[in-house]
């Protein structure tokens, strides 16, 4: 396993194979989109039953991020959970979770999905301001660190989870087992990071230039 | 034709039997037969046998007597639309001279919203319909009502929908209608089989009527001017050869394997049409409109050839056929006469067909092709398996579409057919719990509950959820489609491509379709928008083809042919150079060794192996060895297998060539690595499908928002991880062997051929040139990708080196 490091408005980052991104200076793991809860709300709307595991793998791989960085404090970037209910709803995670929460200081970024989890297991913000960066669910005014659009890079014939590095905007991939996700060529996510870098995920972090052609092509 | 001394069409009513004589038409014995059977009868006849007919004798004849009362009387299924069109056609003559008050209506995908609301209240006498099709009428709370006085059912070309899953669900709509109407009557036809018994076992039995089987068929290789080629598969080379056999035949099918090949094959054809013939192209993927017009056009006589792909391939009956042009090998000798069965369906003839090998190889499959065709040889039918459960997983839910279901009363019902007759209460349990609740280990939640018992009885716990249920039916997973139509607003449908295919499009590529080069312009609302584009070459449209596989015995036969220089008589020169130039540059196969063969092309090493052993060995011996190749660090990047052959391209090449094949710890640690498997993962996104835990993507409802879907490859690791025994991963399981050779008789067949022929290659030999354009690629994801992926990452960001500067980065290990 090898990690991306890189700078962004001065601050040094790791980005982690697993799509997290650690933040040494702030000694700080920083997550996005994990829709704990999702097959539940799914199954809960009468669509497919998924199987119900999600919210615990999910949880596992953030356990392994948080233990192999040796991060104290841990930044949800917004849709942490699949949707309000989903919070009251995690059976078995739970009780993982509110471990997770003991052993680490936790605030939570409100998202679209999950705008109201006020007062739970943790510190609940719109948004962040650290070190001169915004950490918000969706991109704004630069520079900032978001998520929401589950970005991921189509590079020789696969199709990657990928953190997206532009001048302005550092886009986390979605962290959640249960989430699809968005080609780094999207009109959506192409106007925030128009060039830089895509760090795909997976077994390693690999940095590919996000060039016009590569736009272009894909 | 046979005497009908006792069988006197006599039986038939009178006005009947007289509209058969003014068309100059005598009932044939199996016809006679089939109308007086009074318990389900299988009909094996070849085409051209008025096979169809004879399933609807009865209800001509009920009509005649005026013995028809209102409501359904003979529900007839086809593997196929364009036969159920065909079929009202020709009925419509008989009921229109005799003025018979008989309502004939088709219902498939393509019928109206409104027509198909109205049969669900007032049926008409005769509804032609297709599995899909039925399995929805299933579903509605009508059913009871539509099916209770159907007297009869007729299940057309029932050899092709046996060991499928659609025939699976055709025998479970069938097992629901012996339900819902009493003293039901099934009449199956079949073309040409080798075990028709196995085929009545299907339906639960049944008295197997043959019909005289007619002369023997005319096939033959076309002669051709130039040699095929070494690889290809469009034939390309002999379009004027074609041609010239198009314009001495009255009116020809030219058959050919994929829907990209048909269309490039009819633009060769088109450019040496010196003549102006008219001639027609017909595949799945052209708008309905503009196959309607060709079905048409032929019927009418006024077409002197249509090329086409499997899509008119099952049994349409069109008389004036006197020639079958088949381009490319025929992947099986069964396949070969079902198909020529077409040509001349007059059935005291012999129909005629010629075969255009596309490439070299193919030459010496068509010769053994021929040679069991003459020695009468059939391929053995396949062992039947048990039904899927994905199948009856998807039955049970349209069963609850339709009111309360019984457990005990529905195992009962479906036991009672083939594909299910062995099926435990155990397994049938688990399907059913797959159902309601989803099937998980993890039961803690009551928000896993599709289905409600109540009373004993299993209720749809949200009724609206019906509506989502049968938008999902169907067993076929094909890959998205998207529409292509000219223009930039509601233009002219010109058909459908593949998504992957629209994806590697840029604007201004050119592609075929339908006949015609076009120009892609942009993708907008799932619509590929383009404008005709005649001058350009096109860019080769590769949206997919079927992969068949040839059987066993035909290998074996091809593989004697080649290793027998004493037999190279039958072969045209031009192969016996060929096979020449094989043994020079490395080795010939023959019979009892293993022979291989490295090479390097384009920075990849490929590895062929030539075991004409099967594409299931081959395809398991492919898992195996690119398992042991990865432990050897030679970095496996992905395979192909053929019925005579395996291709591994690696990056890293194969030097002992006896230690990659031994036989001893073959298996070591490879349970893993069949898991991780594209093959495992293809298969559990089908099986996921059809069960209904992965939601088909609907046209109009996937218009963005693609965060939401996920890759059903996420649902097979997260089953694997935490519900490792989950019913889906079980039927994925059985399924992905049935695919595979069993490891003991691989591991046997090494043993047995220990003298292993190896050769390194200067370059691409002949016998691997058309390994390398083989469909059915499977990846390897494992170190060899991952190691490429960096090289090329790490490659681009050196070249983007100075326009990164502000983003100045490291990697750490």
């Amino acid at each position: 396993m090898s990690t991306y490091r890189f700078q962004f408005h001065g601050q040094e980052l790791v980005a982690r194979p697993s799509g997290a991104l650690y933040w040494p200076a702030q000694e700080a793991l920083v997550v996005a989109d994990m829709h704990l809860g999702k097959s539940g709300r799914i199954a809960r709307l009468g669509g497919a039953l998924l199987p119900p595991f999600e919210s615990i793998a999910t949880l596992e791989r953030l356990n392994v991020d948080l233990m192999d960085s040796g991060a104290r404090r841990l930044i949800c970037l917004g849709d942490s959970f699949d949707d309000d209910t989903a919070r009251t709803e995690l059976g078995a995670a739970e009780v993982q979770l509110r471990a997770l929460c003991k052993r680490h200081e936790v605030i939570w970024v409100s998202g679209n999905h999950d705008p109201a989890h006020r007062g739970v297991l943790g510190e609940c913000v719109d948004e962040l301001q650290i070190s001169g960066l915004a950490l918000r669910h969706i991109a704004g005014v630069a520079p900032d660190i978001s998520g929401h659009y589950h970005p991921k890079l189509r590079f020789m014939g696969q199709r990657r989870r990928a953190f997206l590095l532009g001048a302005a905007h550092l886009i986390l991939p979605a962290f959640g087992v249960y989430t699809g996700g968005l080609d780094h060529d999207d009109p959506a996510v192409r106007h925030l990071v128009p060039e830089g870098i895509a760090i795909v995920t997976g077994k390693h972090a690999h940095a590919i230039p996000l060039s016009p052609v590569l736009q272009a092509r894909q | 034709m046979p005497a009908l001394d006792h069988l006197n069409p006599i039986d038939l009513p009178l006005p009947l039997a007289h509209w058969f004589a003014a068309q100059g038409w005598a009932p044939h014995r199996h016809q006679l037969q089939m109308y007086r059977a009074t318990d389900d009868a299988l009909l094996i006849a070849p085409t051209g046998g008025g096979k169809t007919l004879a399933g609807f004798l009865p209800a001509l004849a009920a009509a005649c007597c005026d013995a028809m009362t209102s409501g359904l009387h003979t529900l007839y299924v086809s593997p196929l639309k364009a036969l159920t069109h065909d079929i009202a056609r020709n009925l419509a003559r008989p009921v229109a001279d005799l003025e018979l008050g008989l309502r004939i209506e088709d219902r498939t995908g393509d019928t109206g919203a409104g027509q198909r609301a109205r049969q669900r209240v007032d049926p008409p006498h005769i509804l032609l319909t297709t599995p899909e099709s039925l399995a929805l009428m299933l579903s509605y709370p009508e059913a009871s009502r539509i099916f209770a006085g159907l007297r009869r059912v007729v299940i057309d070309e029932i050899h092709a929908l046996a060991e499928s899953k659609r025939g699976d669900q055709l025998m479970l709509a069938l097992s629901r209608l012996r339900t819902l109407s009493h003293g039901l009557q099934v009449a199956g036809l079949s073309a040409t089989v080798e075990n028709p018994a196995r085929l009545a076992r299907l339906i639960g039995g049944a008295d197997v009527i043959h019909a005289d089987p007619g002369p023997a068929p005319d096939i033959a290789m076309l002669p051709v001017t130039e040699p095929p080629p070494w690889s290809g598969a469009g034939g390309a080379y002999a379009a004027r050869d074609v041609m010239q056999a198009i314009s001495d035949a009255r009116l020809a099918l030219v058959f050919i394997n994929t829907r990209a090949q048909a269309e490039l094959f009819f633009q060769a054809l088109w450019a040496v049409n010196d003549a102006n013939l008219p001639i027609a192209l017909h595949h799945g993927s052209l708008a309905r409109d503009q196959r309607r017009k060709v079905e048409a056009a032929m019927a009418a006589g006024e077409l002197r050839a249509v090329v086409a792909t499997g899509s008119l391939d099952l049994g349409l009956d069109w008389g004036d056929v006197d020639l079958v042009l088949q381009i490319g090998a025929p992947k099986n000798i069964k396949r070969l006469v079902q198909r020529i069965g077409r040509a001349n369906h007059r059935y005291d003839t012999p129909s005629r067909a010629r075969i255009v090998p596309a490439n070299r190889f193919e030459v010496l499959e068509c010769v053994a092709a021929l040679q069991a065709v003459e020695a009468g040889e059939l391929d053995g039918d396949d062992n039947a398996g048990q039904g899927g459960r994905d199948v009856l997983c998807q039955h049970l839910m349209l069963l609850a579409c339709a009111g309360p279901l019984d457990a005990d009363a529905v195992f009962a019902e479906i036991t009672r057919v083939g594909p299910y007759a062995d099926l435990s209460r155990v397994e049938f349990d688990a399907c059913l719990d797959f159902v309601a609740t989803g099937g998980y280990a993890l039961k803690a939640y009551d928000r896993w509950q599709r289905l409600v018992e109540r009373d004993g009885l299993w209720h749809l716990r949200d009724p609206r959820a019906a509506r989502d249920i049968r938008m999902n039916i169907g067993t076929i997973v094909a890959p998205e489609r998207l529409s292509v139509r000219r223009g930039p607003r509601g233009g002219a449908p010109l058909g459908e491509i593949e998504e992957s295919f629209a994806a590697s499009l840029l604007p201004g590529d050119t592609f075929l379709i339908g006949g015609q080069t076009v120009r892609y312009d942009r993708l907008r609302d799932m619509v590929v928008e383009v404008t005709p584009q005649p001058a350009r070459e096109p860019k080769i449209a590769v949206f997919n083809g079927l992969k068949m596989a040839t059987s066993t015995e035909l290998s074996t036969r091809v593989l004697k042919l080649i290793g027998d220089r004493g037999a190279w008589g039958a072969l045209p020169a031009h192969i016996r150079e060929w096979l020449a130039l094989q043994a020079e540059i490395s080795h010939l196969p023959r019979p009892g060794t293993m022979t291989c063969e490295s090479f390097l092309r384009a920075e990849r090493w490929y590895f062929a192996l030539y075991s004409f052993a099967g594409r299931n060995a081959n395809q398991t011996l492919g898992l195996l060895l690119t398992h042991r190749m990865e432990a050897a660090d030679m970095a496996p990047l992905g395979f192909v297998a053929t019925d005579y052959a395996l291709l591994i391209w690696s990056l890293e090449p194969v030097l002992d060539a006896a230690a990659l094949l031994d036989a001893a710890g073959l298996r070591d640690g490879f349970q893993e690595w069949l898991a991780e498997n594209a093959v495992m993962k293809r298969t559990f996104r089908a099986v996921a499908t059809v069960a209904g835990l992965i939601q088909r993507n609907l046209p109009g409802q996937r218009k963005s928002g693609k965060q939401a879907t996920f890759s059903s490859d996420i649902l097979y690791d997260t089953l694997r991880k935490y519900d490792p025994d989950h019913l889906l991963l079980q039927i994925t399981r059985a399924e992905a062997m049935r695919g595979l050779a069993d490891f003991g008789r691989i591991e046997e067949m090494l043993r047995s051929r220990s003298e292993i022929v190896h050769s390194i290659a200067r370059h691409v030999t002949p016998f691997a040139a058309p390994l390398l354009l083989e469909a059915g690629r499977i990846p390897i994801r494992a170190s060899g990708s991952e190691r490429l992926l960096e090289q090329e990452a790490a490659r681009m960001m050196k070249e983007a080196g100075l326009t990164l500067n502000g983003l100045g980065a490291t990697t750490e290990g």
